[in-house]
């Protein structure tokens, strides 16, 4: 309860301070507007020399890029870690987060959420419900439940993933460019795994599993049966990631020493 | 000329010292060809050949462009726009050089660096594994090397202009990202140009963002020869000396407008 107080007056006070720069949040929603619209028009020039991908057609690997924008947008909200290491660890601001009395991963969401990015999710929204129609997909009341656990299974893979490399800045304070690396290997759960060569389908699927957080879940909504299987086990394997990671962080918290700055 | 090579060097040196990180730079580069070119055997789907290229042109094509990519490629319209919010630009301006050239040499030489310790090394990396298909003439390689410095020119020359908006506006984060969002997809980077619809592809013709990544990776690929090549390197040499124009223009009036904030 008193987690969920903290929360709501952070919040709070966030909304304040953004609202106060009305200009900048909408430059900042272009961006990322802009920044979804070059992958658009990636998979709509692709699609306009073939009817097919590997036996998937352009409105079912826009769905995939539609939900993946939800799960995506809410990570980017609460899990902001892109600078952890030079921020925290460098600049030393762990220490400050450690006498706060709260676990020290929620203090540091806390403080470094970015809501607008929130706003993200809804053209992901927009683009299934457009493309759903033209596929005609069934659609029944519990798949709005279906579609919340899968949502909260993709974030918490792309939060296990990011948390746990975050993690490396306590065992080594050497700064790293694994995270825009991984960034760029995220985008890959995004198309058919089974177009890649099966090294990269293993690695993508039980190694770092972005595959759950695009390709999997979505076939089910597409109603793609065979893959069936990997879609209701989206929220195990991000219970899982989320877990270990939360473990690795407790480790490394343990392990800190600080850097003295 | 002296203080402008010395600045090459200085930042060829200065990148050195970083260069850690870009062992890694090197790895994500290949696995990235490696996914875009899984991807685009799905897009042939076994076809021989789509809009006049063959799968091993389309691979050789997003592995060169992205590699160009690493040698044109640098940030001199965030450095002027952080010169100019931090009040720098004050001493740069009585400096006795001229602050476009100084800002283009070390973009330069930044290039220079990434162009020998990532661009090459990853050549030889995804080479090793995907079915590349280099040029045979020493011709066409000439072509490309003439090619590059262009793009690297024309893009410079946008981001100067870019930059010296900043002179006008204080703040321009926005056009700054819009800006390269249009390069990624315009330029052809993500996708050979000649894969857009017609009516996108006359539009396209009017910018100079083809000049800076479709013509060389075209050129490499052997996708333009004889007189295509011949056209495509006139046409960046002809932006190189038409932004020249609009560049010189706002640079002297935003030496008037200027105003330094603290500093």
């Amino acid at each position: 309860m008193f987690y969920v107080s903290v929360f709501v007056q952070y919040m709070g006070q966030y909304m304040k301070t953004k609202l106060q720069y009305r200009a900048d949040l909408f430059v900042e929603w272009l961006s990322d507007l802009m920044a979804q619209a070059v992958n658009l028009i990636f998979l709509l020039v692709v699609f306009s020399h073939t009817p097919l991908l590997h036996g998937w057609s352009r409105d079912e690997m826009l769905f995939i890029y539609g939900f993946f924008l939800v799960p995506y947008a809410v990570f980017a909200a609460f899990f902001n870690l892109w600078d952890f290491n030079e921020r925290y660890i460098v600049q030393g601001e762990m220490d400050r987060v450690l006498t706060r009395p709260v676990h020290s991963l929620f203090q540091i969401i806390l403080e470094r959420m970015e809501l607008e990015s929130l706003l993200g999710a809804v053209p992901g929204l927009v683009i299934m419900v457009y493309v759903g129609s033209r596929l005609s997909l069934s659609f029944h009341w519990y798949d709005a439940l279906m579609f919340i656990l899968l949502v909260v299974g993709g974030v918490l893979i792309y939060a296990g993933i990011f948390i746990s490399l975050a993690t490396i800045s306590f065992f080594a304070d050497a700064r790293t460019s694994i995270m825009p690396m991984m960034y760029n290997i995220s985008s890959y759960g995004r198309y058919p795994v089974d177009i890649y060569h099966r090294v990269i389908r293993y690695i993508l699927t039980w190694v770092l599993p972005f595959a759950f957080v695009g390709v999997y879940p979505a076939s089910y909504f597409l109603r793609k049966e065979e893959w069936y299987g990997y879609a209701f086990f989206t929220p195990v394997v991000g219970a899982l990631f989320f877990a270990i990671a939360v473990m690795l962080w407790n480790a490394g918290v343990r392990w800190y020493r600080g850097t003295g700055s | 000329m002296d203080k402008y090579m010395e600045m090459i060097r200085i930042r060829f040196l200065m990148m050195l010292a970083y260069r850690t990180n870009y062992y890694t730079g090197i790895l994500i580069y290949a696995i990235n060809i490696a996914a875009y070119y899984f991807l685009w055997s799905a897009v042939y789907g076994g076809r021989p050949s789509m809009q006049g290229m063959s799968l091993e042109q389309m691979t050789t094509y997003v592995a060169i462009s992205w590699l160009a990519r690493a040698f044109y490629f640098n940030n001199l319209d965030r450095e002027i726009a952080m010169e100019i919010r931090d009040g720098k630009v004050a001493v740069e301006l009585i400096r006795p050089y001229s602050y476009l050239g100084m800002k283009a040499v070390q973009g330069l030489g930044e290039g220079l660096f990434r162009l020998f310790f990532l661009s090459l090394p990853g050549l030889l990396v995804v080479s090793l594994f995907l079915p590349l298909q280099f040029p045979e003439h020493a011709k066409t390689w000439f072509a490309f090397a003439l090619s590059l410095l262009f793009s690297f020119i024309i893009f410079s020359e946008l981001n100067l202009l870019a930059g010296v908006v900043t002179f006008f506006t204080f703040r321009n984060e926005g056009l700054l990202r819009a800006k390269r969002f249009i390069i990624d997809l315009f330029s052809g980077l993500i996708l050979p140009l000649s894969f857009y619809p017609d009516w996108a592809q006359r539009w396209m013709h009017y910018f100079p963002f083809q000049a800076i990544s479709y013509i060389p990776s075209m050129i490499v690929t052997e996708s333009f020869q004889g007189a295509a090549a011949r056209d495509g390197l006139l046409m960046q040499a002809a932006w190189c000396i038409a932004l020249l124009f609009p560049l010189g223009w706002l640079w002297r009036a935003a030496k008037r407008r200027l105003v330094v904030q603290g500093g």
